[in-house]
């Protein structure tokens, strides 16, 4: 009898859980992130996971999903290792994810010779390769709203508008501090093309890896160089103690400008009242003071489903996970337009990345108006090199210092193809781009 | 098989001093080479000869408060790395291991420290001020009690007399679980060490000398004198107490010593206690250089360099072996580190160990061991 009660609920769960299974496999998205929780760079990893997450939660929790469809959110651990990255990878493919969105260079670059076999789009936004930028050799990466080239590009602009124009720029000392890993080498053939131009003297400062938190030696040689302003294109626990260091060896710190990437509120202030003046990258807004950040508080945080602190909420780099999210979603849902499917596949989504036309309505319309410049992909631009401004750390949050800076299209564009054709040449067997453009592009 | 120390005629000099005199007259002779040349012509400016052997001493002539600063950096780094491969060295003279965990104990007893001020503060509304930052300190220092106590209990006690890779692969089990474990409770989010709180100097002061500037920090004579007080103690308290010579036994036959009495487990849990209050020391001194995060893990591999050079065995080594690497490594980033562009500390750390060890194979300190076949 027992045994008779205990076979029948078995079954009778059994079923029931392989319905959920199937109606869930039908009815909703599969989307694997990469994220890094843990390792030596958690302290980037966190805030740009959370608000990429945070943000499709609400989606489901608000809207059930895009387009009626429930997005299956799952999170993909690779503590910023790449070879974690690849399996990660491998997950994502066994799970019919939509988009790879690899979160470290080193791994996009892993990557991007299985996309275009596996169809499986990658979404590497403002890092990874910056020729992938070349949609026309890259069908199937996409690298918005701005390439390492444009920033370093940027970071020269905004150095000749504080010495007071490029012919001041001769005989200036400028360096580049950065992480002796693909990433932190993304933007030396810009800056070495820049520094012919301009003439200046452009100084290399890598730091290893393991040497992140031990910089003493490479700022001693940055005042003996007497260089005049630095780039740190840094990641993880190197930005703090780049603006510390800074500080330390009586380097000024608003002459230290942070790529994008090293401008997380974290970065600036372990260095305490040290770090006021530090400054960075930035294309979107800091704050809380969206109604899309709004929402989520209301959707997700006070739910108690956010892993974040509700005080990290709008930080720069929560807000840059939750900018992230705004643009998948958006090409969800342009993959969804196309298609006329509702669960689409890589293939629907790689269109409707090709298809994103990000107007000011649109930022407004997903609860984020102001929140980042407009910009349009196209099948030959898969970046669209869009603007930056300069933020500065004013002991308790970023402000904003500059106007929008516009990158140098016309000089950054042919160094990319240029890039991109040398990458398709060197790797024998690189295919000619098939895929069909989509008619808005 | 048996191991003895040698126990040779004793030279007139101590071999190290003897191996230190060795290398400073290559060193000498080699300098005294180097300006014939340049003063005869025979390596003009600009030669690979003139960058390499010429212009870095050209520099530091040039900018002598650079030079007091870099020797200051290294002198610093090197005191920190002293108390890195302290921890090593304490653990290894006890139990024969390496102590895979070392690093990962850095961060644990760090975080501890930081997360606990947290809690205190935040959620149980303490005033946040140096009395309860002493609080976190003791809570931190009891932690890590508490853990010497389990590995000795969970670890070490099963593994007695088990061969050494054994020990060593425990040791690895332990760090995964550390970070495991100080994940679970303190998540991966980095945190600002609090420094000021515990009543550590911050701030700087500027000498303006030698026709240029130099930087001290207070946290960094901070650093250099609680990190050389510690390591006093620690050479006093096992070099002449009773619980040291102990120590000494129980590194030679864990056998012998239980034979004569000495309790291999109190030995244990004391030494892995001592090792995790380094650990907190290195951990407060390097979290409050940048941040309090698992990247700290990282810092306890610059120990290995200064542990193949001053001997696994030896404190004095370690201490020594800090300051050769600490010094050597910062004066060859700075002054020869542009010639390879850049970032050549990690690996020359490796090379002026190595070439120590072509002068005395087991390290500066190590004991010589023959072995009787």
């Amino acid at each position: 009898m027992m045994f008779k009660k205990l076979a029948l609920g078995a079954t009778v769960a059994a079923s029931v859980l392989t319905a959920g299974f199937a109606a869930q496999a039908q009815d909703a998205i599969n989307f694997v992130h990469n994220t890094y929780r843990t390792g030596a760079f958690s302290g980037s990893g966190i805030p740009v996971g959370d608000g990429t997450r945070d943000y499709f939660t609400m989606l489901n929790n608000r809207d059930g999903g895009i387009g009626g469809v429930r997005i299956n959110f799952e999170e993909c651990e690779t503590a910023y290792d790449t070879r974690r990255s690849v399996e990660c990878y491998e997950q994502g493919k066994a799970k019919n994810t939509i988009l790879y969105v690899p979160w470290s260079t080193g791994a996009t670059l892993a990557a991007i010779p299985r996309a275009h076999i596996d169809k499986i789009p990658i979404f590497s936004m403002g890092y990874g390769l910056s020729a992938s930028a070349v949609g026309d050799v890259f069908p199937w990466v996409f690298n918005m709203p701005i390439t390492y080239w444009d920033g370093a590009n940027a970071f020269i602009q905004h150095v000749a508008q504080q010495e007071g124009g490029f012919d001041k720029l001769r005989g200036k000392t400028i360096g580049l501090l950065h992480l002796d890993a693909p990433f932190g080498k993304e933007p030396i053939p810009i800056l070495e093309a820049l520094a012919k131009q301009h003439g200046f003297n452009l100084k290399l400062y890598p730091v290893a890896p393991a040497e992140m938190q031990n910089q003493s030696s490479v700022w001693l040689t940055i005042r003996r160089d007497r260089t005049d302003w630095v780039y740190n294109q840094g990641w993880g626990a190197m930005n703090p103690t780049a603006v510390r260091e800074a500080a330390r060896g009586g380097f000024p710190v608003n002459r230290l400008v942070g790529v994008w990437w090293a401008g997380g509120d974290d970065d600036a202030r372990p260095a305490g009242d040290a770090g006021r003046g530090y400054r960075a990258l930035n294309w979107h807004q800091t704050g809380a003071n969206f109604p899309v950040i709004q929402d989520i508080i209301k959707h997700v945080v006070d739910r108690g489903q956010s892993l974040s602190a509700k005080e990290k909420v709008g930080e720069n780099l929560y807000n840059r996970g939750v900018y992230q999210a705004i643009i998948i979603a958006e090409a969800i849902k342009n993959a969804q337009a196309i298609t006329g499917k509702k669960v689409i596949n890589g293939e629907d989504m790689r269109r409707g990345l090709e298809a994103l036309n990000m107007t000011e309505a649109k930022w407004a319309a997903a609860g984020a108006p102001g929140f980042a410049s407009p910009f349009r992909v196209t099948c030959s631009d898969h970046n669209s090199q869009s603007a930056v401004y300069v933020m500065e750390w004013d002991g308790k949050a970023w402000k904003r210092l500059s106007a929008d800076i516009q990158p140098q299209k016309e000089q950054v564009r042919p160094l990319l193809e240029e890039a991109a054709k040398a990458f398709a040449t060197s790797n024998a067997g690189w295919p000619a781009r098939t895929e069909a453009c989509q008619n808005n592009s | 098989m048996s191991a003895v120390t040698s126990s040779a005629p004793k030279p007139l000099l101590s071999p190290a001093l003897m191996a230190t005199l060795k290398v400073l007259g290559i060193f000498g002779a080699i300098a005294i080479a180097i300006v014939v040349l340049v003063q005869s012509g025979a390596m003009p400016k600009g030669s690979i000869g003139h960058k390499v052997l010429a212009a870095p001493f050209i520099d530091m002539w040039d900018l002598p408060d650079l030079l007091v600063q870099t020797l200051w950096e290294g002198l610093v780094a090197g005191v920190l790395y002293a108390l890195i491969a302290l921890g090593f060295v304490l653990i290894f003279k006890a139990s024969g291991v390496f102590n895979f965990a070392q690093g990962i104990m850095v961060v644990f007893s760090a975080l501890t420290l930081v997360g606990s001020y947290e809690i205190m503060t935040q959620r149980m509304g303490l005033p946040p001020g140096t009395v309860v930052a002493i609080l976190a300190l003791i809570i931190a220092i009891a932690t890590m009690f508490v853990l010497a106590w389990l590995v000795e209990r969970i670890v070490l006690r099963p593994l007695v007399n088990q061969n050494e890779i054994i020990m060593l692969m425990a040791t690895v089990g332990l760090t995964y679980f550390l970070i495991g474990f100080g994940e679970y409770i303190f998540g991966g989010n980095p945190k600002v060490m609090i420094t000021a709180q515990l009543g550590l100097p911050v701030g700087q002061t500027q000498f303006n000398i030698l026709g240029g500037r130099v930087n001290i920090q207070h946290l960094d004579v901070a650093a250099a004198v609680i990190a050389s007080v510690m390591i006093a103690g620690l050479a006093f308290f096992f070099q002449y107490t009773r619980i040291g010579r102990a120590l000494r036994a129980v590194a030679d036959s864990h056998k012998a010593a239980l034979s004569v009495g000495i309790s291999l487990n109190q030995i244990w849990v004391i030494v892995w206690f001592t090792a995790g209050v380094v650990a907190l020391v290195t951990g407060i001194m390097w979290g409050a250089r940048s941040d309090v995060s698992f990247a700290l893990e990282i810092i306890a591999l610059k120990a290995l360099p200064v542990l193949i050079l001053g001997g696994f065995t030896s404190v004095p080594g370690a201490i020594v072996g800090g300051l050769i690497i600490g010094i050597g490594e910062k004066m060859g980033e700075g002054y020869w580190g542009p010639l390879f562009g850049g970032g050549i500390e990690t690996w020359l750390a490796y090379v002026i160990a190595l070439g120590f060890l072509l002068f005395r194979p087991q390290g500066l300190f190590g004991e010589k061991i023959i072995e009787r076949i």
